[in-house]
């Protein structure tokens, strides 16, 4: 019978880079303090630069990706990246849906530049924050804001043995239900965004009794326009419903069309 | 306790009828305890009614009840001590009998090889108390679908052979609750081993208790109890007559499987859609549905790999995911789906509706989509 790994003739090389971001999915990875051997042992830490000056030479086997793109210089910097990986996985919601930085994308961002900086001439940024999937081809993408680091190990998991990761493109709700955790909107009459967010965080929000603040982005056909009547019904005006959209994954399709239908 | 087989549960016992005084509810709990039992049941959390641990009867709602209605669940105060004065909440027994969660086996690696090793975890004895009849019904159909066909689930067995069963029949028909129109409450006629009707008010509160299986009868022996008198019998009636009358909703059953089979093209499917949000939310709380998936992990040495088995739920794409994308990719096909099997197809495959009028779906649902409203547009739609 086959042994469950073939042995590996090297060890992988991963590398993890930043672009505009807070650091906090790279930061899920260092905070794998019990897996961490493990994934060192798994995989050569070939580029990782939160963690370590040392650098160890391109191509890489595997990449991931913090951050959106926000400048030329970026844009530039991602099609390296994507040269020199053979995989290349998104983490978090500035790779794969822009960040919370793409609300400038619903405004001029001149004006924000004009607001904010004494010498603005030394601003060098694109008038939108994209998510690397607009800029170079992805093989996969983590979402969540911050990821949970234990779906990014099970996506390492994955792509050592060559199998699809089990991460689940479905509601909060499900979360919520596998819990135990009584419906906040249902019993509560909290307004949550869990029926069209994708799970992946257990639910954490509802079991602290707050509505899902959509951190990992929309799951997988989301209805966000029935949602949206329902929250009108439990008395939440336009502007709160647009707002409820607008936050770390407000640029993806459906959270983007569903806030500025609300927008006024 | 009863026997799985629904037509087995009227064993051969001395079916009797007694009264039980509250504080004898909180000595069964305790003589159960004593055999070994873990006791379940109603009891409150975040503001709703789950099932959980009871270590005595102070840990019911006591004195709570609830207002449901499509997508929206209270809870009130009754202004009485009644401890089974509410309807069903979001959680059902087949938590118990089906985790939501459960770990079939692991393999580790042994040189060339690797070696298995099955999950064999001790299954807890529960005592079930508190289940409604609507309940004793989902229980009797979850019993075809894991045990009665030509592959037994061990796990289920090992957990339902050994439960006792404490039903309690109605005296409060919950806002979403049909139970009359799938008879299927709200008395017990089946599947318990002793069955309750709380009777409260004018200064008296008692518990009619019949007893339904050889065991049920048994542990009367150590419970304080008197023989039933007949206006004790006549005002449990009354009040179980009342609940049916009560009913807030009704689902017309007559012919509903080729009324569901000859409208697959009906234009309320897409009216439907339009409000669900393929959330799983009717199928998590359905004490019925019985769909499961197997994952398989690995840790990332690869020496250890694990095959679970949680829920899964026919409103996800993932759900029917053949060989190059999903079967149902709309909201439309997966609402048909879950309804028409649910109404119908269950029929077919079971010999039961898969539908017993708890409500659940209709409370919990999110945006309050009404199974028995979406099943009449469908008659309507052909008058």
């Amino acid at each position: 019978m086959m042994a469950l790994v073939a042995e590996p003739k090297r060890k992988p090389k991963l590398a993890v880079w930043k672009f505009a971001s807070c650091d906090g999915c790279q930061l899920s990875l260092l905070d794998c303090e019990d897996e961490l051997l493990a994934v060192a042992g798994a995989v050569e830490i070939a580029y990782f630069m939160e963690a370590s000056r040392s650098v160890v030479k391109g191509p890489y086997d595997l990449s991931l990706v913090e951050g959106s793109i926000t400048t030329p210089h970026d844009a530039e910097r991602i099609r390296e990246v994507r040269r020199v990986s053979r995989h290349l996985v998104t983490i978090g919601a500035c790779a794969t849906a822009g960040g919370i930085q793409a609300l400038r994308n619903f405004k001029d961002v001149n004006d924000f530049i004009a607001m904010v900086y004494a010498v603005p001439q030394y601003i060098d940024t694109l008038v939108q924050s994209t998510p690397v999937s607009a800029n170079v081809p992805v093989d996969y993408e983590l979402q969540g804001c911050p990821i949970n680091k234990k779906q990014l190990l099970e996506v390492i998991g994955a792509f050592l043995f060559g199998r699809r990761p089990v991460v689940p493109p479905h509601s909060v709700c499900i979360e919520c239900k596998t819990r135990g955790t009584v419906c906040v909107m249902v019993a509560h009459g909290t307004p949550c965004l869990g029926p069209v967010t994708h799970a992946g965080c257990n639910a954490l929000c509802p079991a602290y009794h707050r509505g899902c603040y959509g951190c990992y982005g929309p799951k997988e056909t989301p209805n966000t326009a029935s949602l949206s009547r329902w929250f009108g019904g439990l008395g939440m005006g336009e502007d709160d419903i647009a707002r409820a959209f607008r936050t770390f994954n407000a640029w993806t399709e459906p959270f983007r069309k569903e806030s500025t239908a609300h927008e006024r | 306790m009863t026997t799985v087989n629904g037509d087995m549960t009227e064993q051969l016992h001395d079916k009797r009828t007694v009264v039980i005084e509250p504080a004898g509810l909180d000595r069964l709990i305790e003589v159960l305890s004593r055999q070994g039992y873990e006791v379940v049941g109603p009891t409150l959390r975040d503001g709703a009614i789950i099932y959980d641990r009871l270590a005595s009867t102070a840990d019911l709602p006591v004195g709570w009840t609830d207002e449901q209605g499509p997508g929206t669940y209270r809870l009130r105060r009754r202004g009485d001590n009644a401890l089974f004065g509410y309807a069903v909440g979001p959680h059902s027994w087949k938590k118990f009998l089906f985790p939501p969660a459960l770990t079939l086996w692991r393999a580790r690696q042994a040189g060339e090889s690797f070696e298995m090793e099955a999950e064999t975890a001790a299954e807890p004895r529960y005592v079930f108390f508190g289940v409604r009849p609507c309940e004793l019904q989902a229980m009797e159909i979850q019993d075809r679908v894991f045990m009665k066909g030509a592959h037994i689930d061990p796990s289920y067995r090992s957990r339902r052979e050994n439960i006792f069963v404490v039903a309690v029949n109605c005296g409060h028909a919950g806002g979403t609750c049909f139970c009359v129109s799938m008879q299927t409450g709200p008395r017990a006629t089946f599947g318990h081993d002793l069955a309750l009707t709380e009777v409260v008010g004018n200064g008296s509160h008692y518990f009619v208790v019949e007893t339904g299986s050889g065991a049920g009868a048994e542990i009367l022996d150590d419970i304080p109890h008197r023989e039933a008198r007949d206006e004790e019998i006549a005002a449990a009636d009354r009040l179980l007559c009342d609940t049916a009358g009560r009913m807030s909703r009704e689902l017309e059953t007559n012919g509903i499987r080729d009324l569901l089979y000859r409208n697959y093209e009906n234009p309320r499917w897409d009216d439907v859609a339009g409000r669900c949000l393929t959330c799983a939310n009717c199928t998590f709380v359905c004490p019925t549905c019985f769909c499961h998936t197997v994952e398989d992990v690995t840790d990332l040495d690869g020496r250890h790999a694990e095959r679970r088995r949680p829920w899964d739920f026919c409103f996800t794409a993932d759900f029917s995911y053949l060989h190059g994308g999903s079967v149902r990719s709309s909201a439309k096909s997966r609402y048909r789906q879950w309804m028409t099997h649910k109404l119908a197809a269950w029929i077919d495959q079971f010999g039961t509706s898969g539908c017993v009028g708890c409500g659940r779906c209709i409370t919990w649902c999110p945006v309050g989509i009404d199974i028995t409203e979406e099943a009449r547009a469908i008659r309507e739609s052909e008058r």
